[in-house]
């Protein structure tokens, strides 16, 4: 290692005389330890896309002397502008990190146990197959479900779904943005989509509730966040903890946790109240508005001053300040939105005032994003099933628009409506994801098959049959990535160096399995590079140029409806939803309408959580570059709380919830001024205890672990999960 | 001559650390060591309260104490654009620079050598910004000269309030923050 570092700055020193060599498509690479190979010499740079979150940022990657060396953003991308967040930027160490999975493993004692016999991938695959058959056989192929994150999840959907499976669902939805995607829809017909269609870069007022720009690195928002204070654009952000949002702010509202409606209400009545909204938008495009209006009348500054902790005074005037910049004030809806079990209508509440603020299909507010068509690959037809999805029986929750995990693991708990006897598991860790870890614990005790694909050894991995270690972004090809934005583009996944060890790309994977399940008609395809080529050249393109260029923007297109965008909204009818028949006739509020949050145990606090910008999920603690930016999270206790209890910054508490489950590991205390004194927050993804993370294991405290509680959204199933509460117990 | 430096917008700023790890990628700095950081000031009383964030590496002062103190020469002013560099083939590793740093900017390298911020020399004689401008999602740094009065910098100091960190150290520092 010496070696290698002190020769490298010798090259630094000389000013980097190698000058990039090569852009584009790999040149035959030395697979690494192969003594014949000759090992690769200078510099070469390869453009791929990133995945150390799901935005997707277009990047260049540089490899030295054969390794890779760094990944920066492709300057022609419109969602990095050629600059990565501090993950993509760290991403490198994804390929470097100590714990990765190197070989596939079958399961040698009791489940969780964590001890291994590594196999071969045929070996390893012909166990699953034969499991799936078996479960087939006995239950139907619906009893095989799928969970997955990420692009990476397409070629394994695919061969389940030819396999007959049909339970496919993503904690993305009922533990994260679905919430928000449901109240835009009951509102104006349409989700927010992802990346989302806010456009702050032209917002001359934008208002944040509890969303933390620039802790959440959602990379372009982040640059349009900087954009807008920049330029002087106010903002407005409501949250119970002083965010790095916050401290640009002009106005910080110390919101109570899980009163946001209220205050949303708030708002809306003065707007009314005051005659400020805009008039013009809403005769023209809403629906039921005197109803709404009725609706809200009772719910003014003075109602929500209890309730919100905010003064009258401040409500009125930040209703005045959006009103003043409208229709270019941005209320935006923030992405993580599963907090109180009331979610959706919350969502509904910020969708209701940005229709007040005429800001919807608007500059400033909220765009249409433009599309570009890159066919699919013509694929027979799925077998078509006679049974219902397991995980919303009887459309118990109406409005769910996607599937929900927490459905499917009810079922596999109870085998209502029918078995469910297989999972697959597919980059995600559910045991951090879903709320009630004992719950997930308990469905995959059920269970004839747990498979996990993955880049390192999650919780999840831990309790699983069979492991697969999957290759690093960096090391495989994906399916394209077609993208909805200001610009569509299409987009290129593709390796810029070899796995290390024996891991597999995920379309590798899915192909292997399908052909050991009998689906070879379902991969017409040999070569990955058949599939993307063919897929291109439906759009115009090819693979060779995208392996270059790694993208091709499509043509821009208006995207304000002051710029001839026509304003269409499908919902039933077809007007901006004010008043919401459909809610009203399933038996929910048409109006979106308060209830108080639960006080929760006296003494206890509400255990809140976020993210950190050099981490996403529970995914990269062992990235051994963002590890160094963050080893272990803190826990954010107030000051005054901080002083009163004898805590002191640094010092290592464990926690204890509503339940009395206590955390695994001790955390440190951050007492600090930036939060309310009747709530906790630290970031989520550490308190690792898995023993295949042997560098994260045991380093900060799991707020998964300690979410024992949650309250399930009665229009969605989406699991709020800010309804736990805390005691703080000094380590001896 | 020129006088290279360095202007970062503390308005635009999220502490986001793309800076430190951007810095740790491209100049391989050695695990628990970093040539930049974020400092966060917190001030005020719940809910009344202001943050500071500052990116910070070397000043590449004008002034410099570790270059003055290094007994072998090792610590010195490059030729191009007054950057503030170690030749660690010269260092004996005897800590002096550390020492008198006012900003805390070095540390000894595991091999020996004392390393710091070299304003990444390696892209700036190339006409690349240093690798954390260049990475910054905020373009919060600006890079140039400041004697070009033309400058992006000479131009954002003459037309912005701004500060440097420790300016009673008399090291007339070439890191500015706009306020």
């Amino acid at each position: 290692m010496n070696l290698s570092r002190r020769r490298f700055l010798k090259i630094a020193g000389a000013g980097a005389a190698v000058a990039a060599t090569a852009t584009g498509g790999l040149v035959a690479l030395g697979r690494s330890g192969a003594a014949a190979a000759p090992r690769e010499r200078g510099l070469r740079t390869v453009p791929t896309f990133c995945d150390v979150c799901f935005w997707k940022c277009n990047a260049i990657a540089t490899v030295r002397d054969g390794a890779l060396w760094k990944i920066e953003g492709n300057p022609i991308d419109p969602l990095s502008n050629g600059r990565l967040c501090p993950r993509g930027t760290g991403g490198v160490g994804a390929v470097s990190d100590p714990d990765r999975l190197r070989t596939p493993l079958l399961r040698a004692s009791v489940r969780g146990e964590e001890r291994w016999t590594a196999v071969t991938w045929d070996e390893a695959l012909g166990y699953i197959a034969e499991k799936m058959q078996d479960i087939k056989a006995k239950y139907g192929p619906e009893a095989v479900a799928m969970f997955s994150h990420g692009l990476g999840g397409a070629f394994l959907k695919h061969t389940l779904k030819a396999y007959g499976a049909i339970n496919l669902a993503a904690p993305s939805f009922a533990q994260c943005r679905g919430p928000r995607d449901v109240g835009f829809e009951l509102t104006f017909g349409e989700g927010i989509g992802s990346p989302e269609r806010t456009d702050i870069a032209n917002a001359r007022c934008l208002v944040l509730i509890g969303s933390h720009l620039g802790e959440n690195m959602h990379n372009s928002q982040v640059q349009e966040l900087a954009e807008a204070v920049g330029r002087g654009a106010t903002i407005i952000v409501a949250d119970p903890r002083f965010s790095i949002a916050a401290s640009k702010a002009k106005h910080y509202l110390p919101v109570k946790p899980g009163t946001d409606l209220a205050l949303l209400l708030a708002w809306m009545n003065v707007l009314v109240a005051e005659r400020l909204y805009d008039q013009d938008y809403v005769a023209a495009h809403g629906f039921g508005f005197d109803a709404f209006a009725a609706a809200i009348a009772s719910y003014t500054p003075e109602w929500a001053y209890p309730e919100t902790g905010i003064a009258p005074e401040v409500i009125r005037e930040t209703a005045r300040e959006m009103a003043r910049h409208r229709p270019a004030t941005l209320v935006h809806p923030g992405r993580h939105s599963t907090w109180y079990g009331d979610d959706a209508q919350r969502s509904r509440a910020i969708a209701l005032l940005n229709a007040l603020l005429g800001s919807w299909g608007r500059k400033g507010g909220f765009y249409t994003p433009a599309s570009m068509t890159v066919p699919g690959y013509p694929y027979p037809p799925y077998p078509r099933s006679g049974r219902a999805k397991v995980d919303n029986p009887d459309h118990k929750y109406p409005f769910a628009s996607e599937a929900i995990t927490t459905g499917i693991r009810d079922a596999t708990i109870s085998g209502q409506p029918y078995p469910i006897k297989g999972w697959w598991v597919y980059a995600t860790n559910l045991l951090q994801a879903l709320p009630d870890q004992a719950a997930t614990i308990e469905a995959i005790q059920q269970l004839d098959l747990l498979a996990v694909v993955d880049v390192v050894g999650s919780e999840t991995a831990g309790w699983a049959d069979v492991v697969l270690p999957e290759a690093t972004y960096l090391e495989r090809y994906d399916d394209l990535n077609v993208e909805l934005f200001r610009q569509p583009f299409v987009a290129l996944r593709q390796p810029v160096v070899e796995p290390p060890h024996d891991q597999k790309a995920n379309w590798w994977i899915a192909r292997e399995l399908a052909l050991k399940l009998d689906l070879a008609a379902f991969y017409p395809w040999t070569t990955i590079e058949e599939y993307l080529d063919h897929r291109l050249r439906g759009a115009g393109l090819s693979l060779a140029e995208l392996q270059t260029k790694g993208l091709v923007r499509g043509a821009p297109q208006p995207i304000y409806y002051e710029d001839g965008v026509p304003p269409t909204f499908p919902t039933p009818s077809q007007k901006i939803e004010f008043y919401s028949v459909q809610l009203e006739q399933k038996g929910f509020d048409p109006v979106p309408r308060y209830t108080p949050p639960d006080p929760g145990p006296p003494g206890a606090f509400r255990l809140l959580f976020g993210r950190s910008p050099v981490h996403t999920f529970s995914r990269t603690q062992t990235n051994p570059i963002l590890a160094q930016a963050m080893t272990e999270n803190e826990l954010w206790v107030n000051a005054s709380v901080a002083q009163r209890l004898g805590l002191a910054t640094g010092q290592r508490v464990r926690l204890r919830n509503q339940d009395g489950v206590r955390s695994d590991f001790a955390i440190k205390v951050r007492a600090t001024e930036a939060i309310r004194p009747d709530c906790v927050y630290m970031v989520h993804g550490f308190g690792h205890t898995a023993g295949m993370l042997r560098h994260a294991r045991g380093r900060g405290a799991s707020d998964a672990q300690l979410i024992t509680a949650y309250k399930t959204d009665p229009l969605m199933g989406g699991t709020g999960m800010n309804v736990n509460f805390v005691t703080i117990e000094q380590e001896a | 001559m020129s006088r290279l430096a360095m202007v970062i917008d503390t308005r635009r700023c999220v502490g986001c650390q793309d800076c430190v790890v951007a810095c740790k990628t491209e100049n391989q700095t050695p695990e628990g060591f970093n040539r930049d950081w974020i400092t966060y000031i917190t001030k005020g009383r719940f809910p009344t309260l202001s943050m500071s964030i500052q990116s910070e590496r070397c000043n590449h002062c004008d002034d410099p104490p570790c270059v003055s103190c290094c007994p072998t020469g090792a610590s010195h002013v490059h030729d191009f654009g007054g950057i503030v560099l170690v030749d660690k083939d010269e260092c004996i590793g005897c800590k002096a620079c550390v020492a008198s740093c006012p900003y805390d900017a070095r540390y000894m390298h595991p091999d020996g050598y004392a390393d710091k911020c070299t304003f990444c020399v390696h892209r700036v004689e190339h006409g690349q910004d240093p690798a954390c401008v260049s990475v910054c999602p905020t373009h919060c740094m600006y890079f140039g000269d400041l004697d070009d009065p033309e400058s992006e910098v000479s131009k954002l100091l003459a037309s912005r309030k701004h500060y440097s960190l420790l300016p009673e150290a008399g090291t007339k520092p070439r890191i500015f923050y706009l306020e």
